[in-house]
Protein backbone atom coordinates (compact mmCIF):
# COMPACT_ATOMS: atom_id res chain seq x y z
CA UNK A 1 0.00 0.00 0.00
CA UNK A 2 1.12 3.65 -1.13
CA UNK A 3 2.56 5.58 1.53
CA UNK A 4 -0.63 8.18 3.07
CA UNK A 5 -0.51 11.26 1.03
CA UNK A 6 -2.09 14.90 2.15
CA UNK A 7 -5.19 16.14 0.95
CA UNK A 8 -4.38 19.69 -0.47
CA UNK A 9 -7.94 21.88 -0.18
CA UNK A 10 -7.16 24.91 1.36
CA UNK A 11 -9.80 27.35 2.46
CA UNK A 12 -6.85 30.03 1.42
CA UNK A 13 -6.56 28.52 -1.80
CA UNK A 14 -8.63 30.02 -4.54
CA UNK A 15 -7.58 26.81 -6.46
CA UNK A 16 -9.01 24.96 -4.03
CA UNK A 17 -12.47 26.02 -5.45
CA UNK A 18 -14.55 23.74 -7.15
CA UNK A 19 -17.42 23.88 -10.14
CA UNK A 20 -19.74 21.02 -9.75
CA UNK A 21 -19.61 18.26 -12.50
CA UNK A 22 -17.16 17.38 -14.36
CA UNK A 23 -14.90 19.73 -11.85
CA UNK A 24 -12.81 16.88 -10.64
CA UNK A 25 -11.60 16.16 -13.93
CA UNK A 26 -8.83 17.39 -15.90
CA UNK A 27 -10.30 20.47 -18.09
CA UNK A 28 -11.53 18.67 -21.25
CA UNK A 29 -10.15 19.21 -24.26
CA UNK A 30 -11.97 20.20 -27.63
CA UNK A 31 -13.11 16.92 -28.59
CA UNK A 32 -14.18 16.17 -24.85
CA UNK A 33 -16.61 18.80 -24.91
CA UNK A 34 -18.05 18.36 -28.05
CA UNK A 35 -19.06 15.08 -27.33
CA UNK A 36 -20.67 16.88 -24.29
CA UNK A 37 -22.68 19.03 -27.03
CA UNK A 38 -23.52 16.14 -28.84
CA UNK A 39 -24.80 14.45 -25.61
CA UNK A 40 -27.05 17.86 -24.86
CA UNK A 41 -28.52 17.84 -28.88
CA UNK A 42 -29.08 14.16 -28.65
CA UNK A 43 -31.18 14.20 -25.49
CA UNK A 44 -33.49 16.97 -27.17
CA UNK A 45 -32.16 19.57 -24.64
CA UNK A 46 -32.19 23.15 -25.49
CA UNK A 47 -28.42 24.26 -25.19
CA UNK A 48 -27.31 27.77 -22.73
CA UNK A 49 -23.70 29.38 -22.13
CA UNK A 50 -23.70 31.29 -19.04
CA UNK A 51 -20.34 32.67 -17.35
CA UNK A 52 -19.18 34.40 -14.59
CA UNK A 53 -16.03 35.87 -12.18
CA UNK A 54 -14.63 32.97 -10.95
CA UNK A 55 -15.09 34.44 -7.10
CA UNK A 56 -18.92 34.79 -7.73
CA UNK A 57 -18.84 31.13 -9.48
CA UNK A 58 -20.70 30.08 -6.18
CA UNK A 59 -23.98 32.45 -6.82
CA UNK A 60 -27.37 30.44 -8.67
CA UNK A 61 -27.38 32.82 -11.45
CA UNK A 62 -24.11 33.92 -13.58
CA UNK A 63 -24.45 35.79 -16.76
CA UNK A 64 -26.19 34.57 -19.70
CA UNK A 65 -24.51 34.87 -23.14
CA UNK A 66 -26.69 35.98 -25.48
CA UNK A 67 -30.23 33.26 -24.85
CA UNK A 68 -30.37 29.82 -24.82
CA UNK A 69 -30.01 28.32 -28.39
CA UNK A 70 -33.75 26.88 -28.47
CA UNK A 71 -33.73 23.83 -30.78
CA UNK A 72 -30.46 24.43 -31.89
CA UNK A 73 -28.79 21.01 -32.94
CA UNK A 74 -25.40 21.88 -34.82
CA UNK A 75 -23.00 21.04 -33.02
CA UNK A 76 -20.63 23.49 -34.25
CA UNK A 77 -22.48 26.47 -34.11
CA UNK A 78 -22.89 25.66 -30.19
CA UNK A 79 -19.02 25.18 -30.09
CA UNK A 80 -18.94 28.22 -32.23
CA UNK A 81 -20.91 30.57 -29.45
CA UNK A 82 -19.22 28.34 -26.45
CA UNK A 83 -15.84 30.15 -28.06
CA UNK A 84 -17.12 33.59 -28.44
CA UNK A 85 -18.31 33.69 -24.71
CA UNK A 86 -14.93 33.10 -23.93
CA UNK A 87 -13.20 35.66 -25.86
CA UNK A 88 -15.21 38.23 -24.73
CA UNK A 89 -14.96 37.39 -21.42
CA UNK A 90 -11.77 35.54 -21.15
CA UNK A 91 -11.27 35.85 -17.43
CA UNK A 92 -14.63 34.05 -16.75
CA UNK A 93 -15.33 30.15 -16.03
CA UNK A 94 -18.13 29.61 -18.84
CA UNK A 95 -20.61 27.01 -18.57
CA UNK A 96 -22.48 24.63 -20.63
CA UNK A 97 -26.01 24.03 -19.77
CA UNK A 98 -28.58 21.32 -21.35
CA UNK A 99 -32.13 23.15 -20.09
CA UNK A 100 -35.00 20.22 -20.30
CA UNK A 101 -38.08 21.95 -20.79
CA UNK A 102 -39.80 18.30 -19.64
CA UNK A 103 -38.59 18.47 -16.29
CA UNK A 104 -37.88 22.00 -15.80
CA UNK A 105 -34.47 21.21 -14.93
CA UNK A 106 -30.98 21.39 -16.32
CA UNK A 107 -29.77 17.69 -17.83
CA UNK A 108 -26.57 18.97 -18.37
CA UNK A 109 -24.63 21.64 -16.49
CA UNK A 110 -20.99 21.50 -16.99
CA UNK A 111 -18.10 24.35 -16.70
CA UNK A 112 -16.39 24.04 -20.43
CA UNK A 113 -13.87 26.86 -19.67
CA UNK A 114 -11.86 27.59 -16.40
CA UNK A 115 -10.99 31.01 -15.61
CA UNK A 116 -8.19 31.98 -12.88
CA UNK A 117 -8.84 31.28 -9.74
CA UNK A 118 -8.21 34.57 -7.57
CA UNK B 1 -72.40 -15.06 -9.10
CA UNK B 2 -72.83 -11.33 -8.51
CA UNK B 3 -75.23 -11.21 -5.40
CA UNK B 4 -78.35 -9.34 -5.08
CA UNK B 5 -81.86 -9.78 -5.51
CA UNK B 6 -83.39 -5.82 -5.74
CA UNK B 7 -84.11 -7.01 -1.94
CA UNK B 8 -82.62 -8.97 0.28
CA UNK B 9 -83.29 -10.48 3.31
CA UNK B 10 -81.66 -11.21 6.62
CA UNK B 11 -80.68 -14.35 6.47
CA UNK B 12 -78.57 -14.80 10.01
CA UNK B 13 -75.13 -17.09 9.93
CA UNK B 14 -71.93 -17.82 8.22
CA UNK B 15 -71.93 -17.92 4.44
CA UNK B 16 -69.38 -18.18 1.91
CA UNK B 17 -66.93 -15.18 1.09
CA UNK B 18 -66.70 -15.84 -2.88
CA UNK B 19 -71.19 -15.53 -2.78
CA UNK B 20 -70.43 -11.26 -2.24
CA UNK B 21 -67.13 -10.83 -2.71
CA UNK B 22 -65.75 -12.42 -6.14
CA UNK B 23 -67.21 -10.73 -9.06
CA UNK B 24 -65.00 -12.26 -11.87
CA UNK B 25 -67.08 -10.10 -13.99
CA UNK B 26 -66.22 -6.55 -12.52
CA UNK B 27 -64.41 -4.31 -14.27
CA UNK B 28 -62.52 -2.19 -12.62
CA UNK B 29 -63.38 1.63 -12.11
CA UNK B 30 -60.90 4.99 -12.82
CA UNK B 31 -61.55 5.93 -9.10
CA UNK B 32 -61.18 2.40 -7.63
CA UNK B 33 -57.93 1.52 -5.09
CA UNK B 34 -56.34 -1.91 -6.83
CA UNK B 35 -54.29 -4.58 -4.70
CA UNK B 36 -52.29 -7.57 -5.68
CA UNK B 37 -52.26 -9.68 -2.91
CA UNK B 38 -50.07 -13.50 -3.62
CA UNK B 39 -52.13 -15.53 -1.25
CA UNK B 40 -51.22 -19.25 -0.12
CA UNK B 41 -54.25 -20.07 1.08
CA UNK B 42 -55.09 -23.41 3.66
CA UNK B 43 -55.34 -26.72 2.29
CA UNK B 44 -58.63 -26.97 0.73
CA UNK B 45 -59.57 -23.67 0.72
CA UNK B 46 -60.74 -22.39 -3.09
CA UNK B 47 -59.09 -20.12 -4.82
CA UNK B 48 -61.74 -18.16 -5.42
CA UNK B 49 -62.73 -18.38 -1.83
CA UNK B 50 -59.26 -17.61 -0.61
CA UNK B 51 -59.78 -14.69 -2.55
CA UNK B 52 -62.75 -13.20 -2.02
CA UNK B 53 -61.93 -14.15 2.18
CA UNK B 54 -59.15 -11.01 1.05
CA UNK B 55 -61.74 -8.67 -0.41
CA UNK B 56 -63.94 -8.91 2.50
CA UNK B 57 -61.50 -8.96 5.85
CA UNK B 58 -59.62 -6.17 3.98
CA UNK B 59 -62.95 -3.97 3.40
CA UNK B 60 -66.66 -4.19 4.58
CA UNK B 61 -66.74 -8.08 5.62
CA UNK B 62 -66.90 -9.96 8.64
CA UNK B 63 -67.28 -13.70 9.08
CA UNK B 64 -70.63 -13.74 9.86
CA UNK B 65 -73.22 -12.10 8.47
CA UNK B 66 -74.88 -8.60 10.50
CA UNK B 67 -78.51 -7.12 10.08
CA UNK B 68 -76.63 -3.84 9.77
CA UNK B 69 -75.65 -5.18 6.71
CA UNK B 70 -79.04 -4.46 5.19
CA UNK B 71 -78.44 -0.29 6.52
CA UNK B 72 -76.09 -0.33 4.03
CA UNK B 73 -75.60 -0.58 0.16
CA UNK B 74 -72.85 -3.07 0.44
CA UNK B 75 -72.57 -2.96 -3.59
CA UNK B 76 -71.23 0.75 -3.52
CA UNK B 77 -68.46 -0.28 -0.13
CA UNK B 78 -67.30 -3.59 -0.37
CA UNK B 79 -64.22 -4.54 -1.89
CA UNK B 80 -64.44 -7.09 -4.76
CA UNK B 81 -61.59 -10.21 -5.86
CA UNK B 82 -62.33 -9.69 -9.76
CA UNK B 83 -58.73 -11.64 -10.91
CA UNK B 84 -57.10 -14.42 -9.91
CA UNK B 85 -53.74 -15.18 -11.81
CA UNK B 86 -51.35 -18.08 -11.49
CA UNK B 87 -48.13 -16.99 -9.54
CA UNK B 88 -45.17 -18.32 -12.22
CA UNK B 89 -42.97 -20.61 -10.60
CA UNK B 90 -45.22 -21.17 -7.56
CA UNK B 91 -47.86 -24.09 -7.95
CA UNK B 92 -49.59 -23.37 -4.05
CA UNK B 93 -49.77 -19.48 -4.77
CA UNK B 94 -51.53 -17.40 -6.82
CA UNK B 95 -52.31 -13.33 -7.41
CA UNK B 96 -55.51 -12.47 -6.05
CA UNK B 97 -56.39 -8.92 -7.32
CA UNK B 98 -59.05 -6.89 -5.56
CA UNK B 99 -61.07 -3.79 -6.41
CA UNK B 100 -61.59 -1.14 -3.51
CA UNK B 101 -64.37 1.23 -4.39
CA UNK B 102 -62.82 5.40 -3.57
CA UNK B 103 -65.40 5.83 -0.57
CA UNK B 104 -64.02 3.32 1.75
CA UNK B 105 -61.08 5.66 2.15
CA UNK B 106 -60.31 9.26 3.86
CA UNK B 107 -59.05 11.27 1.50
CA UNK B 108 -55.19 11.94 1.76
CA UNK B 109 -54.56 9.54 4.29
CA UNK B 110 -52.11 6.69 3.91
CA UNK B 111 -52.52 5.50 7.02
CA UNK B 112 -56.17 4.98 6.45
CA UNK B 113 -55.88 3.15 3.44
CA UNK B 114 -53.46 0.54 4.94
CA UNK B 115 -55.28 0.32 7.81
CA UNK B 116 -57.99 -1.32 5.67
CA UNK B 117 -55.56 -3.53 3.08
CA UNK B 118 -53.15 -4.58 5.27
CA UNK B 119 -54.95 -5.02 8.45
CA UNK B 120 -56.77 -7.82 10.20
CA UNK B 121 -56.38 -9.61 6.80
CA UNK B 122 -52.76 -10.73 7.39
CA UNK B 123 -53.59 -12.61 9.90
CA UNK B 124 -56.67 -14.31 8.90
CA UNK B 125 -56.92 -18.09 9.08
CA UNK B 126 -58.00 -18.83 5.79
CA UNK B 127 -54.81 -17.68 4.38
CA UNK B 128 -51.51 -19.71 5.21
CA UNK B 129 -49.54 -16.19 3.82
CA UNK B 130 -50.14 -13.14 2.28
CA UNK B 131 -48.23 -10.59 0.46
CA UNK B 132 -49.69 -7.30 -1.07
CA UNK B 133 -47.41 -7.14 -4.52
CA UNK B 134 -48.52 -4.08 -5.94
CA UNK B 135 -51.37 -1.07 -5.35
CA UNK B 136 -52.75 1.27 -7.62
CA UNK B 137 -53.31 4.57 -6.20
CA UNK B 138 -56.03 6.56 -8.71
CA UNK B 139 -55.34 9.84 -9.38
CA UNK B 140 -58.24 11.22 -6.92
CA UNK B 141 -55.76 9.59 -4.14
CA UNK B 142 -52.91 11.31 -5.63
CA UNK B 143 -53.94 15.03 -5.54
CA UNK B 144 -54.98 14.78 -2.10
CA UNK B 145 -51.99 13.39 -0.36
CA UNK B 146 -49.21 15.55 0.50
CA UNK B 147 -46.40 14.02 -1.69
CA UNK B 148 -42.44 14.69 -1.32
CA UNK B 149 -41.57 18.53 0.14
CA UNK B 150 -39.85 19.62 -2.65
CA UNK B 151 -38.79 16.58 -5.53
CA UNK B 152 -36.32 15.81 -7.21
CA UNK B 153 -36.43 18.71 -9.67
CA UNK B 154 -36.88 21.76 -6.97
CA UNK B 155 -33.64 19.60 -4.50
CA UNK B 156 -31.22 20.22 -7.91
CA UNK B 157 -31.88 23.53 -7.78
CA UNK B 158 -31.46 24.55 -4.34
CA UNK B 159 -28.31 22.74 -4.24
CA UNK B 160 -27.04 23.47 -7.66
CA UNK B 161 -26.41 20.06 -8.90
CA UNK B 162 -27.07 18.75 -12.38
CA UNK B 163 -26.32 16.45 -15.22
CA UNK B 164 -24.96 13.52 -12.55
CA UNK B 165 -26.12 11.43 -9.74
CA UNK B 166 -25.74 13.25 -6.02
CA UNK B 167 -23.40 11.67 -3.78
CA UNK B 168 -23.43 10.72 0.06
CA UNK B 169 -21.80 8.96 2.55
CA UNK B 170 -22.77 7.56 6.02
CA UNK B 171 -20.67 8.40 9.04
CA UNK B 172 -19.14 5.43 10.78
CA UNK B 173 -18.77 3.93 13.30
CA UNK B 174 -22.68 4.25 13.45
CA UNK B 175 -22.41 4.35 17.31
CA UNK B 176 -19.94 6.10 19.82
CA UNK B 177 -18.33 9.22 18.70
CA UNK B 178 -18.50 11.95 20.25
CA UNK B 179 -20.06 14.98 18.30
CA UNK B 180 -16.87 17.09 17.70
CA UNK B 181 -15.19 13.72 16.31
CA UNK B 182 -18.39 13.33 14.21
CA UNK B 183 -18.29 16.89 13.02
CA UNK B 184 -14.53 15.96 11.85
CA UNK B 185 -15.63 12.98 10.17
CA UNK B 186 -18.30 14.84 7.75
CA UNK B 187 -16.17 17.90 7.35
CA UNK B 188 -13.52 15.53 5.87
CA UNK B 189 -15.99 13.82 3.99
CA UNK B 190 -17.50 17.19 2.72
CA UNK B 191 -14.50 19.08 1.54
CA UNK B 192 -13.36 16.48 -0.26
CA UNK B 193 -15.93 16.85 -2.72
CA UNK B 194 -19.47 14.88 -1.72
CA UNK B 195 -22.65 16.75 -1.76
CA UNK B 196 -23.67 14.95 1.89
CA UNK B 197 -23.15 13.42 4.71
CA UNK B 198 -25.35 11.20 6.54
CA UNK B 199 -26.70 10.74 10.48
CA UNK B 200 -26.78 6.46 10.60
CA UNK B 201 -30.31 5.55 11.44
CA UNK B 202 -29.41 4.69 14.90
CA UNK B 203 -27.97 7.92 15.64
CA UNK B 204 -30.95 9.79 17.65
CA UNK B 205 -29.60 11.72 20.75
CA UNK B 206 -27.87 8.82 22.82
CA UNK B 207 -25.72 9.90 25.47
CA UNK B 208 -22.48 10.01 24.17
CA UNK B 209 -23.92 12.38 21.35
CA UNK B 210 -26.81 14.72 22.04
CA UNK B 211 -28.74 15.61 19.10
CA UNK B 212 -28.00 19.40 20.01
CA UNK B 213 -24.17 19.47 19.92
CA UNK B 214 -23.99 16.99 16.70
CA UNK B 215 -25.63 19.63 15.09
CA UNK B 216 -24.10 22.35 15.87
CA UNK B 217 -20.62 20.59 14.70
CA UNK B 218 -22.03 19.74 11.44
CA UNK B 219 -23.19 22.50 10.34
CA UNK B 220 -20.00 24.44 10.64
CA UNK B 221 -18.22 21.23 8.85
CA UNK B 222 -21.09 22.35 6.27
CA UNK B 223 -20.36 25.84 6.33
CA UNK B 224 -16.46 25.37 6.18
CA UNK B 225 -16.39 22.84 3.55
CA UNK B 226 -18.91 24.99 1.49
CA UNK B 227 -16.24 27.85 1.53
CA UNK B 228 -13.50 25.61 1.00
CA UNK B 229 -15.09 23.62 -2.16
CA UNK B 230 -17.19 26.61 -3.22
CA UNK B 231 -19.74 23.86 -3.47
CA UNK B 232 -23.08 23.26 -1.47
CA UNK B 233 -23.03 20.54 0.63
CA UNK B 234 -25.38 19.50 3.67
CA UNK B 235 -25.55 16.66 6.17
CA UNK B 236 -28.61 14.97 6.72
CA UNK B 237 -29.37 15.41 10.47
CA UNK B 238 -31.57 12.74 12.08
CA UNK B 239 -34.70 14.26 13.80
CA UNK B 240 -35.89 10.85 14.03
CA UNK B 241 -37.20 10.62 18.23
CA UNK B 242 -38.99 9.17 20.75
CA UNK B 243 -42.25 11.80 20.66
CA UNK B 244 -43.23 13.96 18.16
CA UNK B 245 -42.48 17.31 19.83
CA UNK B 246 -38.83 16.21 20.17
CA UNK B 247 -38.66 15.40 16.55
CA UNK B 248 -40.21 19.08 15.67
CA UNK B 249 -38.00 20.98 18.35
CA UNK B 250 -35.33 18.82 16.65
CA UNK B 251 -36.05 19.86 13.24
CA UNK B 252 -36.34 23.91 14.08
CA UNK B 253 -33.31 23.49 15.58
CA UNK B 254 -32.11 22.11 12.53
CA UNK B 255 -33.81 25.11 10.54
CA UNK B 256 -32.48 27.90 12.64
CA UNK B 257 -28.67 26.64 11.86
CA UNK B 258 -29.36 26.75 8.36
CA UNK B 259 -28.93 23.26 7.65
CA UNK B 260 -30.11 22.87 4.45
CA UNK B 261 -31.35 19.02 5.14
CA UNK B 262 -32.97 16.69 7.77
CA UNK B 263 -33.68 13.25 7.67
CA UNK B 264 -36.03 10.68 9.48
CA UNK B 265 -37.01 6.97 9.53
CA UNK B 266 -40.60 7.05 8.12
CA UNK B 267 -41.35 3.39 8.92
CA UNK B 268 -39.99 3.26 12.98
CA UNK B 269 -41.16 6.87 13.17
CA UNK B 270 -44.64 6.22 12.26
CA UNK B 271 -46.69 7.31 8.86
CA UNK B 272 -48.51 9.72 10.87
CA UNK B 273 -45.70 11.44 12.32
CA UNK B 274 -43.58 11.13 8.83
CA UNK B 275 -46.47 12.64 7.15
CA UNK B 276 -46.66 15.63 9.33
CA UNK B 277 -42.95 16.27 9.41
CA UNK B 278 -43.01 16.26 5.47
CA UNK B 279 -45.59 18.93 5.59
CA UNK B 280 -43.23 20.99 8.21
CA UNK B 281 -40.24 20.48 5.47
CA UNK B 282 -42.33 21.86 2.82
CA UNK B 283 -43.20 25.09 4.94
CA UNK B 284 -39.70 25.30 6.11
CA UNK B 285 -37.76 24.98 2.88
CA UNK B 286 -36.46 21.75 4.54
CA UNK B 287 -35.00 18.62 1.92
CA UNK B 288 -36.16 15.39 3.87
CA UNK B 289 -33.71 12.38 3.51
CA UNK B 290 -36.15 9.41 4.23
CA UNK B 291 -34.40 6.14 5.61
CA UNK B 292 -36.10 3.07 5.92
CA UNK B 293 -35.33 0.60 8.95
CA UNK B 294 -37.88 -2.17 9.17
CA UNK B 295 -38.36 -2.32 5.70
CA UNK B 296 -37.03 -6.18 5.42
CA UNK B 297 -39.05 -7.13 8.59
CA UNK B 298 -42.04 -6.47 6.06
CA UNK B 299 -40.71 -7.11 2.18
CA UNK B 300 -38.20 -9.73 2.60
CA UNK B 301 -40.12 -12.89 2.44
CA UNK B 302 -41.44 -13.22 -1.12
CA UNK B 303 -44.64 -14.89 0.54
CA UNK B 304 -45.78 -12.98 3.37
CA UNK B 305 -45.56 -8.95 4.00
CA UNK B 306 -45.87 -5.76 1.76
CA UNK B 307 -43.54 -5.31 -0.83
CA UNK B 308 -40.56 -3.02 -1.10
CA UNK B 309 -42.64 -1.28 -4.16
CA UNK B 310 -45.54 -0.42 -2.18
CA UNK B 311 -43.67 0.94 0.80
CA UNK B 312 -41.95 3.34 -1.90
CA UNK B 313 -45.14 4.33 -3.38
CA UNK B 314 -46.69 5.31 0.11
CA UNK B 315 -43.39 7.12 0.83
CA UNK B 316 -44.04 9.11 -2.09
CA UNK B 317 -47.51 9.66 -1.04
CA UNK B 318 -46.37 10.56 2.67
CA UNK B 319 -43.61 12.68 1.29
CA UNK B 320 -39.58 12.55 1.46
CA UNK B 321 -36.98 13.96 -0.99
CA UNK B 322 -34.69 10.46 -1.00
CA UNK B 323 -35.61 7.17 -0.19
CA UNK B 324 -33.26 4.30 0.26
CA UNK B 325 -34.13 2.05 -2.08
CA UNK B 326 -31.53 -0.40 -2.46
CA UNK B 327 -28.18 -0.74 -4.43
CA UNK B 328 -28.38 -3.97 -6.51
CA UNK B 329 -24.31 -4.00 -6.36
CA UNK B 330 -23.73 -3.59 -3.07
CA UNK B 331 -24.01 -5.78 0.65
CA UNK B 332 -27.71 -6.00 0.85
CA UNK B 333 -30.45 -7.86 -0.78
CA UNK B 334 -31.97 -6.38 -4.01
CA UNK B 335 -32.94 -7.82 -7.68
CA UNK B 336 -32.20 -5.71 -10.57
CA UNK B 337 -35.61 -5.91 -12.06
CA UNK B 338 -37.63 -5.44 -9.11
CA UNK B 339 -35.35 -2.24 -8.32
CA UNK B 340 -35.92 -1.06 -11.26
CA UNK B 341 -39.09 -1.23 -11.31
CA UNK B 342 -39.60 0.87 -7.66
CA UNK B 343 -36.79 3.40 -8.51
CA UNK B 344 -39.33 4.36 -11.74
CA UNK B 345 -42.04 4.28 -9.19
CA UNK B 346 -40.10 6.47 -7.04
CA UNK B 347 -39.03 9.08 -9.60
CA UNK B 348 -41.32 9.01 -12.87
CA UNK B 349 -45.03 10.52 -13.50
CA UNK B 350 -46.12 7.70 -15.68
CA UNK B 351 -45.27 4.28 -15.04
CA UNK B 352 -47.03 1.41 -17.29
CA UNK B 353 -47.66 -2.28 -15.71
CA UNK B 354 -44.57 -3.93 -16.61
CA UNK B 355 -44.43 -7.37 -14.71
CA UNK B 356 -40.67 -8.25 -16.06
CA UNK B 357 -40.26 -5.11 -13.44
CA UNK B 358 -42.90 -6.29 -10.89
CA UNK B 359 -45.17 -3.41 -11.81
CA UNK B 360 -48.55 -5.08 -11.89
CA UNK B 361 -50.42 -1.76 -12.68
CA UNK B 362 -50.54 1.47 -14.36
CA UNK B 363 -49.59 4.05 -11.74
CA UNK B 364 -50.53 7.79 -12.46
CA UNK B 365 -48.43 10.22 -10.15
CA UNK B 366 -49.84 13.08 -11.64
CA UNK B 367 -47.79 16.33 -10.93
CA UNK B 368 -46.31 14.64 -7.39
CA UNK B 369 -42.66 15.47 -7.77
CA UNK B 370 -40.28 12.39 -7.80
CA UNK B 371 -38.27 10.66 -4.57
CA UNK B 372 -34.65 10.59 -5.26
CA UNK B 373 -33.85 6.75 -4.87
CA UNK B 374 -30.73 6.28 -2.81
CA UNK B 375 -28.72 3.60 -3.32
CA UNK B 376 -26.43 3.15 -0.12
CA UNK B 377 -24.68 0.15 1.86
CA UNK B 378 -21.43 -2.05 0.87
CA UNK B 379 -20.82 -0.20 -2.33
CA UNK B 380 -17.19 1.43 -3.50
CA UNK B 381 -15.70 2.71 -6.55
CA UNK B 382 -15.71 0.03 -8.52
CA UNK B 383 -19.16 -0.57 -8.15
CA UNK B 384 -19.43 3.30 -9.68
CA UNK B 385 -19.73 2.38 -13.31
CA UNK B 386 -22.37 -0.29 -13.00
CA UNK B 387 -24.25 2.23 -10.42
CA UNK B 388 -24.91 5.23 -12.68
CA UNK B 389 -25.82 2.74 -15.35
CA UNK B 390 -28.32 1.03 -13.44
CA UNK B 391 -29.80 4.67 -11.50
CA UNK B 392 -28.96 7.10 -13.69
CA UNK B 393 -28.63 10.41 -13.15
CA UNK B 394 -31.85 10.90 -10.50
CA UNK B 395 -29.83 9.06 -7.69
CA UNK B 396 -28.16 9.62 -4.73
CA UNK B 397 -25.08 7.09 -4.39
CA UNK B 398 -23.68 6.85 -0.69
CA UNK B 399 -20.71 5.30 0.15
CA UNK B 400 -19.78 4.44 3.58
CA UNK B 401 -17.42 2.36 4.82
CA UNK B 402 -16.59 2.98 0.26
CA UNK B 403 -15.28 6.66 1.54
CA UNK B 404 -13.61 6.53 5.07
CA UNK B 405 -11.78 2.94 4.86
CA UNK B 406 -9.92 4.96 2.17
CA UNK B 407 -6.49 3.92 3.39
CA UNK B 408 -5.30 7.84 3.01
CA UNK B 409 -8.68 9.14 5.17
CA UNK B 410 -12.18 10.25 4.55
CA UNK B 411 -11.00 13.54 1.91
CA UNK B 412 -9.23 10.90 -0.19
CA UNK B 413 -12.06 8.65 -0.05
CA UNK B 414 -14.51 11.04 -0.92
CA UNK B 415 -12.20 12.72 -4.10
CA UNK B 416 -11.98 9.15 -5.04
CA UNK B 417 -15.33 9.16 -5.27
CA UNK B 418 -16.47 12.06 -6.79
CA UNK B 419 -13.25 11.54 -9.62
CA UNK B 420 -14.87 7.81 -10.68
CA UNK B 421 -18.28 9.26 -10.52
CA UNK B 422 -17.77 12.22 -12.86
CA UNK B 423 -15.31 9.91 -14.79
CA UNK B 424 -18.07 7.49 -15.30
CA UNK B 425 -20.74 10.12 -16.53
CA UNK B 426 -18.41 11.66 -18.81
CA UNK B 427 -17.62 8.62 -20.34
CA UNK B 428 -21.72 7.69 -20.64
CA UNK B 429 -22.43 10.96 -22.19
CA UNK B 430 -19.30 9.92 -25.00
CA UNK B 431 -22.19 7.50 -25.50
CA UNK B 432 -19.40 4.48 -23.77
CA UNK B 433 -21.02 1.63 -22.04
CA UNK B 434 -20.13 1.60 -18.84
CA UNK B 435 -20.80 -1.72 -17.63
CA UNK B 436 -18.63 -3.51 -20.07
CA UNK B 437 -15.65 -0.71 -19.89
CA UNK B 438 -16.01 0.57 -16.29
CA UNK B 439 -12.32 -0.69 -15.37
CA UNK B 440 -11.03 0.89 -18.09
CA UNK B 441 -12.44 4.44 -17.22
CA UNK B 442 -11.70 4.05 -14.34
CA UNK B 443 -8.14 3.44 -14.56
CA UNK B 444 -7.73 6.09 -17.18
CA UNK B 445 -9.25 8.70 -14.15
CA UNK B 446 -7.22 7.09 -11.48
CA UNK B 447 -4.17 8.27 -13.54
CA UNK B 448 -4.79 12.08 -12.39
CA UNK B 449 -6.05 10.97 -9.11
CA UNK B 450 -3.87 9.03 -6.57
CA UNK B 451 -6.81 9.49 -4.54
CA UNK B 452 -9.14 7.18 -6.61
CA UNK B 453 -6.21 4.99 -7.60
CA UNK B 454 -5.30 4.27 -3.94
CA UNK B 455 -9.25 3.30 -3.32
CA UNK B 456 -9.05 1.30 -6.63
CA UNK B 457 -6.10 -0.85 -4.97
CA UNK B 458 -8.20 -1.11 -2.00
CA UNK B 459 -11.32 -2.36 -2.81
CA UNK B 460 -10.37 -4.75 -5.69
CA UNK B 461 -11.24 -7.91 -4.52
CA UNK B 462 -14.32 -7.25 -2.05
CA UNK B 463 -17.34 -9.17 -3.52
CA UNK B 464 -20.86 -9.82 -2.19
CA UNK B 465 -22.43 -12.84 -4.10
CA UNK B 466 -24.91 -13.77 -2.25
CA UNK B 467 -28.52 -14.98 -3.99
CA UNK B 468 -31.30 -12.59 -3.52
CA UNK B 469 -33.68 -13.94 -1.31
CA UNK B 470 -36.69 -11.76 -2.34
CA UNK B 471 -36.68 -12.18 -6.30
CA UNK B 472 -39.43 -11.57 -8.68
CA UNK B 473 -41.77 -14.20 -10.02
CA UNK B 474 -40.74 -15.96 -12.73
CA UNK B 475 -40.47 -19.24 -14.18
CA UNK B 476 -37.12 -20.65 -12.95
CA UNK B 477 -36.15 -19.77 -9.39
Amino acid sequence: MSTIQDYPSRLSDPASRKMETFSYLPEMTRDQIRAQVQWIVDNGWNPAIEHTEPENAMDYYWYMWKLPMFGETDVDAILAEIEECRTANPKHHVRLLGYDNFTQSQGANMVVHRGKMV
Amino acid sequence: MNMQATKRKYDAGVKDYRSTYWEPEYSVKETDILAVFKVIPQDGVPREEAAAAVAAESSTGTWTTVWTDLLTDLDHYKGRAYRIEDVPGQDDAFYAFIAYPADLFEEGSVVNVFTSIVGNVFGFKAVRSLRLEDVRFPIWFVKTCFGPPHGIQVERDKMDKYGRPLLGCTIKPKLGLSAKNYGRAVYEVLRGGLDFSKDDENVNSQPFMRWRDRFLFCQEAIEKAQAETGERKGHYLNVTSGTVEEMFKRAEFAKELGSPIIMSDYLTMGWAAHNSLSKWCRDNGMLLHVHRAMHAVMDRNPNHGINFRVLAKLLRLLGGDHLHSGTVVGKLEGDRNATLGWINLMRDKFIPEDRSMGVFFDQDWGAMPGVFPVASGGIHVWHMPALVSIFGNDSVLQFGGGTLGHPWGNAAGAAANRVALEACVQARNEGRELEKEGKEILTAAAKHSPELKAAMETWKEIKFEFDTVDKLDVQHR
